[in-house]
C-alpha cells in the first residue's frame, strides 16, 4: 500500500493529483450512487400518482437529506472531529431560528419582529447560536463527555423551555422595545418569541420564491417563472414543486459550501489539532497546543452552521414553535452522523442520504404504499384489537394496525438500528474512514538522493 | 485523564471558590427573601421590585410537600441511574423509558385486578388505549377503591421493568462490556428510542387519565391529605429504607459499593461481575418501575412520554448526589424536587423544569463529584 | 541523519512567519541560533533546567517531598529510582502535568511553575509518557505533522480563507520533509502511512520520541524511553540520543528504571528515593555511594 502510494508521489505533482482525484470521484460515485437508488426507491412508492407526485415526494426527500446533511457535517465537526459529544443541537438550531425570526420578522406581527432584512437576520441568528455555544463552551468543555453530553441536551431544553414561556415573551419583548424605541430606524414595538403558540418566520425560501413569482404571488410569473413554467407546465409538474425544488438548489449550494468548508478545515492544521484533541488532549497540550481555545472555537462555528442549518430549514417553512426542537432532532442527527462514520465529512453526507432514505422516510412510505395498495380493512383502535384475531389465524387486522401505526414502528426501527451498528460496526456502516488532516498530501516524500534510501521500507 | 483532572482540581481551586460564593450567596439571600415572604415582609427595592413580600406558610407548605413528592420519585429512579451509571459506567439514556414501561405494566395489572369482571380483560389491559371506556372511576382504580389493585400494580411495575431491563442487558450491553462510556449512552438512546415507540405501538399515543380521584382526598387532623400521595410517599419511603439495609447489611449490598467505588479494585477482589451488573439491573430497573407507577398514581395520568420528560430531572438529581451515591442520589432527588416546586415563589410557572435543569448544569460546572462528595460513597 | 542546515531553514521559516508571542519569543532564539547553542554547549554549561524544593501531595501521600536539583545544558542527565520514588510524578510537576503544592520549576531563567503544559512546551522543554501515548487513528505523519510549534494553518481563518491557505499549504510541504527526515532518522519510514494505534510498543516509543523531536525542543524529558523495547532498538533509542545531544545541542532529561543504561549513558545522575533526592552526582561516584546501593541497588539487583 504504502508502496504504491509513495510511487505515485515520486512521479510528482500529477501523481499526488491522481490520487487525490479518484478518491473524489469514488466517493462522488458513492454519494450520487446512494442518492439515486433512494430516488428510484421512492418512484416506486409513489408510482402511478402521476409525474408531479413523483416529482414532489423526490423534493422532499432531497430537502430533507440537504438539511440533514449540514446538520451531520456541523455535528460531526463537534463529535466526530473534536470529540465533543454535544446532544443539545436542537437547542442551537432553536436560538438559530428564533433570533432571525424576531430580527427579521414583521412589525406589525404577533408577536411583533425588528422587520430587519432576512440575510441580517440570517447571520444575526448565527452569530445568536455561536454566542450560546460560547456560553455553554467556556465552563462545560472542561467536562468530562458523557457530562458535556448532559450539560448540552439540558441547555437544549431550558433553550426550548425559555422559548415557550410566555412570560420570557412578555420580558423580551420589553426588554428589547426600550432599546429599539432609541433607535431611530428600528420599529418601538420590539420583539417577541410568540412563547407556546410559535413563532411567524420569514421564510428563506421566500427570495427564491419572487425569481419566479412577481412579490411572491403565486399566478404571477416573472420572465424566469414564464420560461421555466412553459417547460414545466406541458409535462404536468405544478407550479408550486418547480419553486420549491429551486430553494433546495440552493440549499444543496449551501450543503456544498458546508462540505468545502469543513473538509478545508479537516485537512489543516487546525483540523489536525482538533483530531488530537479527539484522540487525546494530554498528549496535544504536551505539544504545546491550547486545546481549551481550540476547542471553544470549534464548538462557537459548529453551533453557528447548526443555526444556520435550523433556519434553513424549519425556518423555510414560515413558522416554528417551541416543539419542532424536541431533543430527539437531534438523536436523529447523530444517527446519520453515524450511519456514515463519525470523523468523515463525505460519511455524514451518505449518512444522511441513507438515513433519510432507508430509515427516516422510507419505512413509513413503504407501509403507507402498502396500506394503499393491499386493502386490510378498517384498522382496529386498539393493540388488544389487533392482536387477538392472530390466535384465530387472521393477521390481516394486525397489519392494518402497524400500517396505521407506522410512525411508531419507525422509531422502533430507527433505535434498533441505532444500536446494531453501535454494537457491529462502530465506524459506520461503510466502514472506518480515514481522511488525513493536513492541507497536503503526507505520502509525497521529499526526493532524496539515492544513498540515503533506507532499504527497510521497501521490503516490508 | 486521571492526571489531567487532578491537575485541574488544584489549578482551579481558587478560581472556582468564587462562583461558589457567589452562587451561595445567591441561595443565602433567596432563603432570606423566603424567610421574609413567610414573615410577610417587604422591602422596597425599586418602583416595582422589592425584597420579600408576602406568601402564606399554607402555600408554601404546599409547595414543599409538593416538592417532596415528586423528589422522592426521583430520587427513587435516581438510584437506579447512579448505580448503573458507576457500575457500568455510562449514562443510562433509557432510564427514563423503563419508568414508562412500569408503570404501562404496573397499570395495566391494576385494571386488570381493579376491573376484574366489570369489562372484559383485554380491554384492561392495554389501560385506556383508545382513551375511552373503561374509565378509571368505573372500575375504582385508586387507593381507596380497590388498594389491592394497587398493591399489586406496584409489584407487576417492578417485576416486569426488572425483567425487561435483565433482557435488555443481555441483548443490548452484555456484547458492549468494557467499550467506552460513549458508545454504550448511543446504544441506550437507541434503547430509549425502541422502548418508548413500542410501548406507544402498543398502548397507543395519547395522554389519558387512569387514576380514580374520588374520596382520595381526606382530612386527618385538620389537614387535607391526597391518599394517593401518603401512598406514594411511604411506598417510596419504605424502598429506599430496604435500599439501605441492603446495602448495609448484605454481602450482595457490599459489594456492591465496593463495586461502585471502584471497579478495577473489585475486579481484583474478586467480586463477581457479572452476577453484581445483574443486581444492579434488578435493583435499578425494579426502583425505576415502582417509580414510574408512583408518578402516575401522583398525577394521575398516563402517556408513552412519561419518563422520557422525567429523564433529565433524574439525571439532576444523580449529578446533585454524586454519580455513584445511593444516599446522594435520594437526597439529590428531593433538592430537585423541591427547587421544581418552591421555585414558583421567583420564576414563572412555565420556567421551574428549567430552573431544576439550570441547578444541575450549575452543579457540574461547580461541582462535578456532586454536592455531597466526600461524605461517603454507597 | 538529516542536514542541520535543512531543518534550520525551515526553523526560521515557522519563526518568521508566526507573530512572535511575548515570552516565547525571548526563549526561542536561543534554541535556533543553533551555532551561538553550540558554541555555548562545549563552553562553561548554562542551567536551562532547575527544579527547587518541589513538593506534592495526593491526599495524605506525599508522592514528592522537597526535591531540588539542576540539569545542565547539553547533557544527558538521568532520573532513577526504585518504584514509588517519586519520578513520574516530579516528571509530571516539570511539564506541567500536575501542580506542585509548593516549591518552583524554572525553565531557562524563567519560573515556570503550574504553568499549562501547552505553556512549557512553548517554552521548548517537551515530555514524551511511560506508557507511549501515540494518538491511536492518525497515521504516524499525522502524528509527526501535529507537532511542529506555532503552524499557520493553526489559525483557523488561514487554514479556510482562499489566498491565506496557500501560505499554508506551503508550510505543510515544508514541514513535510522535515516529517520524512524525522522518520528516517528513526527508520520508521516504512510505517509512515499506517494508523499509530497498529503499531509495536517499540515502534510507538519511537514515534513519542520523534514527535517531541518534532516541536524542535531546547529540552527532552524521555519518561522511561526504553521500557518494554527489545535490545537492538535500545541501542538505536540511545544512538538518537547522543547524536541529538552531539549534533544539536539538545539537553535530556530521562527517568529510567534501568540502572545500566543510566549509568553508561549520563553524564550526571539523580537518585531518588521516597519522595527525595537521595543521592546525585557522576554515576561513577553513584555506583559507589553507600545510602544509594542501600536504598536501590541492593534490593534490585
Amino acid at each position: 500500500m504504502s508502496d504504491t502510494n509513495s510511487d505515485a508521489g515520486a512521479d510528482g505533482p500529477l501523481g499526488g493529483l491522481f490520487d487525490g482525484l479518484s478518491r473524489r470521484s469514488s466517493d462522488l460515485l458513492l454519494v450520487f450512487g446512494a442518492l439515486f437508488a433512494i430516488y428510484a426507491l421512492f418512484t416506486i412508492f409513489v408510482f402511478g400518482q402521476g409525474i408531479n407526485s413523483v416529482v414532489s415526494t423526490l423534493r422532499f426527500l432531497t430537502f430533507l437529506i440537504l438539511v440533514y446533511g449540514m446538520l451531520a457535517l456541523a455535528l460531526n465537526l463537534h463529535w466526530g472531529y473534536t470529540g465533543l459529544f454535544n446532544i443539545g443541537v436542537a437547542g442551537f438550531m432553536a436560538v438559530g431560528v428564533y433570533t432571525m425570526a424576531m430580527l427579521s420578522g414583521d412589525p406589525a406581527g404577533s408577536p411583533p419582529g425588528l422587520g430587519l432584512p432576512v440575510p441580517i437576520g440570517i447571520i444575526g441568528g448565527m452569530v445568536a447560536a455561536a454566542l450560546v455555544g460560547l456560553v455553554a463552551a467556556l465552563p462545560a468543555l472542561r467536562l468530562k463527555a458523557d457530562y458535556l453530553a448532559i450539560v448540552t441536551l439540558g441547555l437544549s431544553e431550558i433553550i426550548r423551555l425559555t422559548y415557550n414561556s410566555e412570560a420570557f415573551n412578555q420580558w423580551i419583548q420589553g426588554a428589547t422595545s426600550t432599546i429599539t424605541s432609541r433607535v431611530g430606524f428600528l420599529p418601538d414595538g420590539g420583539a417577541g418569541t410568540g412563547a407556546g403558540s410559535g413563532i411567524q418566520v420569514p421564510s428563506p425560501a421566500g427570495p427564491v420564491r419572487t425569481l419566479f413569482f412577481e412579490g411572491g404571488r403565486a399566478g404571477n410569473p416573472t420572465p424566469l417563472g414564464d420560461a421555466v413554467f412553459a417547460v414545466t407546465d406541458p409535462i404536468g409538474i405544478q407550479q408550486n414543486v418547480v419553486v420549491e425544488w429551486a430553494y433546495v438548489l440552493v440549499l444543496a449550494v449551501v450543503l456544498l459550501g458546508f462540505y468545502w468548508l469543513l473538509s478545508r478545515i479537516g485537512n489543516s492544521p487546525f483540523g489536525r489539532v482538533l483530531k488530537s484533541i479527539r484522540e487525546d488532549e494530554l498528549v496535544a497540550s504536551s505539544l504545546g497546543k491550547h486545546v481549551e481555545i481550540f476547542k471553544v472555537k470549534v464548538f462557537m462555528l459548529g453551533c453557528a452552521l447548526m443555526g444556520l442549518a435550523g433556519i434553513l430549514w424549519q425556518g423555510s417553512f414560515g413558522f416554528v414553535s417551541p416543539n419542532d426542537f424536541m431533543p430527539v432532532v437531534t438523536f436523529y442527527i447523530f444517527v446519520a452522523v453515524i450511519i456514515g462514520g463519525s470523523g468523515s465529512n463525505t460519511g455524514s453526507i451518505i449518512g444522511s442520504i441513507l438515513f433519510v432514505g432507508l430509515l427516516f422516510e422510507g419505512p413509513r412510505r413503504a407501509l403507507g404504499a402498502l396500506g394503499n395498495r393491499v386493502d386490510f380493512g378498517r384498522a382496529p383502535n386498539s393493540f388488544g384489537d389487533a392482536v387477538a384475531p392472530i390466535l384465530s389465524g387472521d393477521i390481516t387486522p394486525f397489519f392494518a394496525y402497524a400500517v396505521a401505526n407506522r410512525s411508531a414502528l419507525v422509531f422502533v426501527l430507527l433505535g434498533t438500528v441505532l444500536i446494531i451498528i453501535i454494537q457491529t460496526r462502530p465506524d459506520g456502516a461503510l466502514g472506518g474512514r480515514n481522511e488525513p488532516a493536513a492541507a497536503v498530501d503526507l505520502s509525497t516524500r521529499p526526493e532524496k538522493q539515492p544513498t540515503t534510501a533506507t532499504d527497510g521500507g521497501e521490503n516490508q | 485523564m486521571g492526571v489531567t483532572e487532578s491537575r485541574r482540581l488544584d489549578r482551579h481551586t481558587i478560581r472556582e471558590q468564587a462562583p461558589l460564593i457567589l452562587v451561595g450567596v445567591f441561595g443565602a439571600l433567596l432563603l432570606v427573601d423566603l424567610l421574609f415572604r413567610l414573615a410577610g415582609v417587604e422591602i422596597a427595592l425599586t418602583a416595582n421590585r422589592s425584597f420579600g413580600g408576602s406568601l402564606s406558610a399554607q402555600r408554601f407548605g404546599g409547595m414543599l410537600w409538593n416538592g417532596i413528592v415528586i423528589g422522592l420519585i426521583i430520587g427513587l429512579a435516581g438510584i437506579g441511574l447512579s448505580m448503573t451509571y458507576s457500575i457500568l459506567s455510562f449514562a443510562n439514556f433509557s432510564h427514563g423509558d423503563l419508568l414508562t414501561s412500569g408503570a404501562f405494566a404496573g397499570w395495566a395489572a391494576s385494571y386488570v385486578v381493579a376491573g376484574f369482571g366489570v369489562v372484559s380483560v383485554g380491554e384492561l389491559l392495554f389501560v385506556r388505549a383508545g382513551g375511552g371506556a373503561p374509565f378509571a372511576d368505573e372500575i375504582g382504580a385508586s387507593i381507596v377503591q380497590a388498594p389491592l389493585s394497587i398493591l399489586v400494580g406496584m409489584v407487576v411495575a417492578a417485576g416486569v421493568t426488572i425483567l425487561l431491563a435483565l433482557a435488555i442487558d443481555r441483548i443490548v450491553y452484555k456484547p458492549m462490556r468494557g467499550r467506552g462510556g460513549i458508545s454504550l449512552l448511543i446504544a441506550s438512546i437507541g434503547v430509549a428510542l425502541a422502548l418508548r415507540y413500542i410501548i406507544q405501538f402498543m398502548f397507543g399515543a395519547s395522554n389519558r387519565g387512569v387514576v380514580d380521584t374520588t374520596d382520595v382526598r381526606v382530612d386527618i387532623a385538620g389537614l387535607s391529605v391526597n391518599l394517593h400521595e401518603v401512598t406514594l410517599v411511604v411506598a417510596a419511603v419504605a424502598l429506599m429504607l430496604g435500599m439501605h439495609f441492603m446495602l448495609q447489611r448484605t454481602k450482595l449490598g457490599k459489594a456492591m459499593r465496593a463495586m461502585a467505588d471502584n471497579q478495577d479494585l473489585a475486579l481484583v477482589t474478586g467480586i463477581p461481575t457479572e452476577r453484581i451488573v445483574q443486581a444492579t439491573w434488578v435493583i435499578g430497573g425494579g426502583l425505576a418501575g415502582v417509580a414510574g407507577y408512583l408518578v402516575v398514581l401522583d398525577r394521575g395520568t398516563i402517556g408513552f412520554n412519561l419518563g422520557w420528560f422525567l429523564l433529565l430531572l433524574i439525571f439532576a438529581a444523580v449529578i446533585l448526589g454524586g454519580i455513584g451515591s445511593i444516599y446522594g442520589a435520594i437526597a439529590g432527588g428531593l433538592l430537585i424536587g423541591i427547587t421544581y416546586s418552591v421555585s414558583l415563589v421567583w420564576i414563572p410557572s412555565d420556567f421551574n423544569e428549567a430552573a431544576a435543569f439550570a441547578l444541575m448544569i450549575l452543579v457540574l460546572l461547580l461541582r462535578p463529584e456532586g454536592i455531597f462528595s466526600g461524605v461517603s460513597t454507597a | 541523519m538529516s542536514d542541520a542546515s535543512d531543518e534550520t531553514h525551515i526553523d526560521e521559516a515557522v519563526e518568521t512567519a508566526s507573530t512572535s508571542q511575548g515570552g516565547t519569543a525571548t526563549v526561542e532564539p536561543e534554541s535556533r541560533d543553533s551555532e551561538v547553542e553550540r558554541a555555548a554547549a562545549s563552553t562553561p554549561r548554562t542551567v536551562p533546567l532547575s527544579v527547587d524544593n518541589l513538593r506534592k501531595t495526593f491526599g495524605g501521600i506525599t508522592a514528592v517531598d522537597g526535591v531540588s536539583f539542576t540539569v545542565e545544558s547539553g547533557t544527558v542527565t538521568g532520573l532513577i529510582g526504585p518504584n514509588g520514588a517519586g519520578k513520574s510524578t516530579t516528571f509530571n510537576l516539570i511539564a506541567g502535568a500536575l501542580e506542585p503544592n509548593s516549591g518552583t520549576v524554572t525553565f531557562n531563567g524563567e519560573d515556570i511553575t503550574g504553568r499549562r503544559p501547552d505553556e512549557i512546551a512553548n517554552k521548548g522543554m517537551v515530555r514524551t509518557f511511560q506508557i507511549a501515548r501515540e494518538l491511536p487513528e492518525m497515521t504516524v505523519l499525522e502524528n509527526l505533522m501535529l507537532a511542529p510549534k506555532h503552524q499557520l494553518g493553526e489559525d483557523l481563518w488561514r487554514s479556510v480563507v482562499p489566498g491565506a491557505r496557500s501560505t499554508v499549504v506551503e508550510q505543510e510541504a515544508e514541514l513535510r520533509e522535515r516529517v520524512w527526515e524525522m522518520l528516517e532518522f528513526f527508520e520508521i519510514d516504512h510505517i509512515a502511512e499506517q494508523e499509530a494505534g497498529t503499531l509495536s510498543g517499540g515502534q510507538r516509543k519511537l514515534l513519542e520520541m520523534a514527535r517531541a523531536l518534532m516541536t524542535d525542543p531546547d529540552l527532552l524529558l524521555l519518561d522511561e524511553p526504553m521500557a518494554g523495547v527489545n535490545p537492538t532498538l535500545e541501542e538505536k533509542i540511545l544512538d538518537r540520543i547522543h547524536d541529538l545531544r552531539v549534533n544539536e545541542g539538545l539537553t535530556f532529561l530521562l527517568v529510567e528504571h534501568d540502572m545500566d543504561v543510566i549509568m553508561e549513558n549520563c553524564e550526571h545522575v539523580i537518585v531518588m528515593h521516597q519522595g527525595k533526592v537521595l543521592a546525585e552526582g557522576e554515576p561513577e561516584a553513584i555506583k559507589n555511594n553507600d545510602q544509594v546501593i542501600d536504598a536501590y541497588l541492593g534490593e534490585d539487583i
